[in-house]
């Protein structure tokens, strides 16, 4: 299993997996984009790059999917793949890339919009040998 | 911490004891049935439950009386969904989890000339008209199209600035929370990301419990306050439910990110990470409030443009149909208001996330048409029940900050709800019922079936018979746009 959705009365928990942390933050992405469009519908035509930082690895997950959010709205974009590399200086960076196409109501068999990544039950585990990280998502 | 040993001190009002670090109490507007829900999940060792998130908001800085929760209560992030948090102006704080990312999220409601009979010989052309007519859905845009400098005005404006640019009318104004517009907003503490995502999305109603719903009046609760509000039974009503869209997303994660760091630098001990606050009367902190009125004036602009569109859908259909605006009320806010605490008149900054503005008679805040019967309370149901007008109180007044309900609040998951229901199926079920519902996804709509939230008429009930808010209107669906 990639990722899961966890359930919240209101709005929706994401969750990633991955054997390293930056695997898990792909999957997390994964989980986000999954509730808004249709994964396998999406080609990689374009790359969108994203660069961010945060003084723990929890909020720079929630950095990570906020500044994709930013990035589809302003773009336009569906996105379905994730390439991230983390950095630890006196703080945690990412460099990160999203990978999909110009969105599209339609063939992207559009869901339910996602507001903004939280802090809410935000936490990084491990399950089954794997590592996982997770947050609330306002949907 | 011992969550499950409430007090109860009515019928339809619970007392959390202050304990640990609470500053106050906490209370609960509900009966037996909402309180019970909310022991379970409890009980269940949930990860994130409603009675635990009225403790920790119970816990910040100059917190005013009690933290509240009303009978919608459900969890959300931070705050429960149906809370309301009022704070000193001198020691208390500004936090992101009493307002959120969907800053101002509305209900309007216009009134027609129209009998349910009108809407029954035409529903299905009225549906396909206000579907095309609004755009909504994941990634839907507006016609309007903004750039930085217009963006700024919209900001400011609000409301005003829908009209004065052909979008609504005039006489709206008078019948929008803070006549459409409120001041302290100052676009040079919006990002420009945040302005730059909504270039294209003014206009736009989004997506999951938003929606268009054509109703009539079912039943009468309060002749002499339906009659000032002017509903008869049978009229037919026009309702809908969005926010501020990508504009209130983004300065909900900007100011995620800055004052999970002021947070730090005051030393504020926040009981959940989300619950990052500012103090209201540090620079970060008025900087967030008046991000968060820019967002609340965006709103108000959204929805004289969708009130314009609306319109302009019903024009299609019923030529002569005239629409004037009921009136328009927000969730997701913080408001400057003055109240009475110890019988003294005091300015309080109220945060009520996923709750609504209630004020009672007298109140000048109130259009003068319905002063002296208290503020009009639009209570969204699920599309296959109902939805209901109640008006605010004396009681609420003196209890909730002048506060009340949003909406039934949902019961169950989405994850769970379309598990349990099927999309073209509920479809079905509602036509044979005479509700005629269009939605952007299918999945969309199992995940907004009636049977995934409470049951309104029971929530409503312990608004009505708490006294917080009075019932005066039940509105059932014929139409339903979702979003």
């Amino acid at each position: 299993m990639d990722y899961e959705l966890l359930e919240h009365e209101a709005d929706i928990g994401i969750r990633g997996y991955g054997n390293t942390i930056e695997e898990a933050f792909e999957n997390g992405a994964k989980a986000m984009f999954s509730i808004m469009i249709d994964l396998e519908t999406v080609e990689s035509e374009k790359n969108g790059e994203i660069k961010c930082e945060a003084p723990d690895i929890e909020a720079l997950f929630v950095e990570w999917l906020n500044e994709l959010l930013t990035k589809k709205d302003i773009e336009e974009m569906s996105f379905s793949r994730f390439k991230v590399k983390i950095y630890k200086d006196d703080i945690y960076k990412l460099e990160g890339t999203a990978s999909g196409e110009k969105f599209d109501q339609k063939k992207h068999k559009a869901k339910l919009e996602v507001k903004g990544a939280t802090y809410s039950g935000l936490k990084i585990g491990k399950k089954d040998e794997k590592i996982f990280i997770q947050c609330i998502v306002d949907v | 911490m011992d969550l499950l040993n409430l007090k109860r001190i009515t019928d339809y009002e619970w007392e959390l004891p202050k304990q640990e670090d609470m500053i106050v109490p906490g209370m609960i507007y509900g009966n037996t049935k909402i309180i019970d829900h909310l022991k379970e999940d409890v009980r269940l060792g949930k990860d994130w439950n409603a009675l635990k998130q009225i403790a920790n908001v119970a816990c910040m800085p100059g917190i005013q009386k009690c933290s509240i929760a009303l009978s919608d209560v459900h969890p959300g992030y931070g705050f429960p969904i149906g809370g309301v948090g009022a704070f000193d102006t001198e020691e208390g704080v500004i936090t992101m989890g009493g307002i959120g990312f969907d800053i101002n999220c509305s209900v309007t409601t216009l009134k027609t000339s129209l009998k349910e009979e009108d809407i029954r010989k035409n529903a299905k052309s009225l549906l396909n008209s206000l579907f095309k007519i609004v755009p909504a859905g994941l990634g839907s845009t507006g016609k309007v199209r903004l750039n930085f400098h217009q963006i700024d005005e919209v900001l400011t404006g609000g409301a005003e600035w829908a009209v004065e640019n052909g979008y609504g009318e005039e006489k709206d104004l008078e019948f929008i929370e803070e006549n459409g517009k409120v001041k302290e907003a100052d676009p040079e503490n919006v990002s420009e990301k945040a302005k730059q995502r909504q270039f294209k999305q003014i206009g736009t109603l989004g997506s999951g419990n938003h929606y268009v719903e054509v109703q009539y009046v079912a039943e009468i609760y309060d002749q002499e306050a339906a009659e000032i509000y002017g509903l008869k039974e049978k009229d037919v009503v026009v309702s809908f439910h969005c926010g501020s869209r990508a504009l209130g997303h983004q300065i909900g994660t900007d100011y995620l990110k800055k004052l999970a760091e002021v947070t730090k630098k005051y030393g504020i001990k926040i009981k959940d990470r989300e619950l990052v606050c500012a103090p209201i009367n540090s620079e970060e902190g008025q900087k967030y409030f008046s991000a968060v009125c820019c967002g609340i004036n965006c709103a108000f602009a959204n929805h004289e443009v969708l009130t314009h569109l609306i319109r302009k859908g019903f024009k299609e259909v019923f030529p002569d149909g005239e629409l004037p605006k009921f009136y328009s009320i927000g969730h997701n806010t913080c408001k400057k208001e003055y109240h009475k605490i110890n019988g003294k008149k005091k300015l309080l900054y109220v945060h009520r996330k996923g709750s609504t503005r209630a004020f009672g008679p007298g109140r000048e805040e109130i259009p003068k048409k319905y002063r002296k019967i208290g503020q009009p309370v639009l209570v969204g149901g699920t599309m296959g029940t109902c939805s209901f007008i109640l008006c605010g109180t004396e009681k609420g007044m003196d209890t909730t900050f002048g506060s009340a309900i949003h909406g039934a609040g949902r019961a169950m998951s989405r994850k769970r709800a379309k598990r349990q229901y099927r999309g073209d199926k509920l479809l079905k079920e509602l036509e044979n019922k005479g509700i005629y519902v269009r939605g952007h996804s299918m999945a969309g709509i199992a995940e907004e079936a009636p049977g995934a939230y409470k049951d309104i008429v029971n929530v409503v009930e312990c608004m009505d018979k708490s006294g917080i808010a009075k019932k005066v209107v039940m509105l059932k669906p014929i139409i339903n746009v979702k979003g």
